[in-house]
């Protein structure tokens, strides 16, 4: 698993990388009510804005890691945001992204950086 | 966040592990362990207690009760002479353009008018108030609490049975864990409860009494907001401010007649040459509730629209969150007259999407009031 310093984790499965939000990121953001996620099929970006997450507190956006394709969405996280709350890193991830140059994950974090980082 | 002012209570927030903000000039606890929305759901389920010290409490004495409303009513629209000794009154002060200058409580407790006003305006409060020729004191010697949600009434029974007997915006001395405090039966939630000024150095003692009970749990300024914001509260600033006149804030309810056209003591305060023909014969734009559809909660500045493309703004969101207990996004906002109908759907514009949004009653949920 990879860490990018927004707070984003990425785990590279075998049709794609999938995309979720850490529990520090989650804890940060408290109890999270709606979460609008991109269109399977979307060519997407790095860093472009794609999700929308409103937490009690505020919105905020969660921006594509890497240049790619959506594959697959989390509609069940769209249905029940606070999944992002209760399983960062399990049944709360975001989106699956067909990587168009996976080179671009080297620049991401171990979790032990990662841990370091929010310590 | 050296500069800011605390309350009397700021150690005891840390302690039980709040998240302490900036508000209003304050360190104030946004919200505890137990999260916003748990905060919010528990005082609607069993009771929270708050920390509104921040808030203002002023003492206006003249010869009489009679001489000190009267004063007030030069500056606050409402009938002040008229209130019973031991009940509690909504107001506000307006300025000359009709605006509301900022929103209060006010209460007859016998002597005295005692008046709650909002933390970030009591300074300029304070001031319009000692150009009255009354005695205005602002009271610096005590904290203010507010035990809110419908297990209130039994807890604070509990240490005083007084407390039971104690109607909606009702106001009177209750000794409290051996305090003597100023207690009102009223609050910002739309529950009931009970918004208590107890001594300075006696409210960290009444805080943990009160939290000793397995129904209390503390909650920050985060839930606050939440839950006035489903009961349809206004809150100063944002829903109503210094150029919306009490009328478009749909306030007129708190205006009696005896202050408008007509009326024994009509008129007579700041901006009565805009209010009172308002009243009579309406206003452009209103404050109403609004639903949007949909899970996405729109905030403060969301603009408003008639149509689904095109067209004018016809109005814009001042408060909107997610709310806990409705389950659902709830706003507030202003809105053009016509427009304010219940029922009526117009669209909101978030993210450059223009979505749903229909007119609807306020509170959002049922007002629990001990009448």
């Amino acid at each position: 698993m990879k860490f990018t310093e927004e707070h984003e984790w990425l785990r590279v499965e075998e049709d794609g990388v999938v995309v979720g939000i850490t529990e520090h990121a989650t804890t940060q953001l408290g109890d999270i009510v709606f979460v609008e996620l991109p269109e399977v099929g979307t060519t997407v970006t790095k860093d472009e804005e794609i999700v929308v997450i409103e937490s009690v507190k505020a919105a905020s956006d969660i921006m594509a890691p890497i240049d790619g394709v959506i594959v697959e969405v989390n509609e069940a996280l769209a249905e029940d945001p606070a999944m992002a709350n209760e399983d960062p890193l399990g049944n709360g991830w975001f989106f699956k992204i067909e990587a168009s140059d996976p080179s671009q994950m080297d620049e991401y974090m171990t979790e032990a950086a990662y841990l370091k980082l929010i310590a | 966040m050296s500069d800011l002012l605390e309350t009397p209570l700021h150690d005891f927030h840390v302690e039980l592990g709040a998240k302490m903000v900036p508000f209003a000039g304050y360190a104030m606890p946004v919200q505890y362990p137990l999260g916003v929305m748990q905060e919010h759901l528990h005082t609607r389920a069993k009771a929270g207690l708050f920390d509104v010290s921040h808030m203002g409490q002023v003492i206006v004495k003249g010869a009489d009760y009679g001489a000190a409303a009267a004063a007030l009513e030069t500056l606050i629209p409402v009938n002040i002479a008229g209130l019973g000794e031991g009940r509690q009154r909504y107001g506000f002060f307006t300025n000359e353009r009709g605006g509301i200058k900022d929103d209060l409580m006010l209460a007859n407790r016998g002597d005295h008018v005692f008046v709650v006003v909002n933390a970030a305006c009591k300074v300029a409060d304070i001031a319009h108030m000692k150009t009255l020729d009354v005695e205005v004191t602002e009271v610096t010697d005590r904290a203010l609490l507010a035990l809110q949600g419908p297990a209130a009434e039994a807890v604070l029974a509990a240490m005083d049975p007084r407390a039971a007997d104690m109607k909606f915006l009702d106001v009177t001395d209750l000794t409290l864990n051996g305090v003597t405090c100023w207690v009102s039966r009223s609050g910002y939630t739309g529950e009931d409860g009970y918004e208590i000024s107890v001594p300075a150095a006696e409210a960290v003692e009444l805080a943990q009494a009160l939290l000793a009970h397995e129904d209390v749990e503390p909650i920050g300024l985060g839930a606050r907001d939440s839950l006035r914001l489903e009961a349809g509260l206004c809150l100063y600033g944002q829903d109503m401010d210094d150029g919306l006149n009490p009328v478009e804030a749909s306030l007129a309810w708190a205006i009696q007649k005896v202050r408008r056209t007509g009326g024994a003591r009509a008129g007579g305060f700041p901006g009565a040459d805009v209010i009172l023909p308002a009243l009579e014969n309406g206003v452009d734009r209103r404050r109403v509730g609004l639903r949007p559809e949909g899970r996405a909660p729109m905030r403060q500045g969301v603009p408003l629209f008639k149509d689904e493309t095109g067209g004018e703004q016809i109005g814009f969101i001042t408060s909107g969150a997610y709310g806990p207990s409705v389950s659902a996004p709830v706003a507030i906002g202003i809105i053009a007259d016509g427009l304010h109908e219940i029922g009526t759907q117009v669209y909101g514009e978030l993210r450059g999407k223009r979505l749903p949004v229909t007119v609807a009653e306020l509170p959002f949920v049922p007002a629990k009031f001990k009448r």
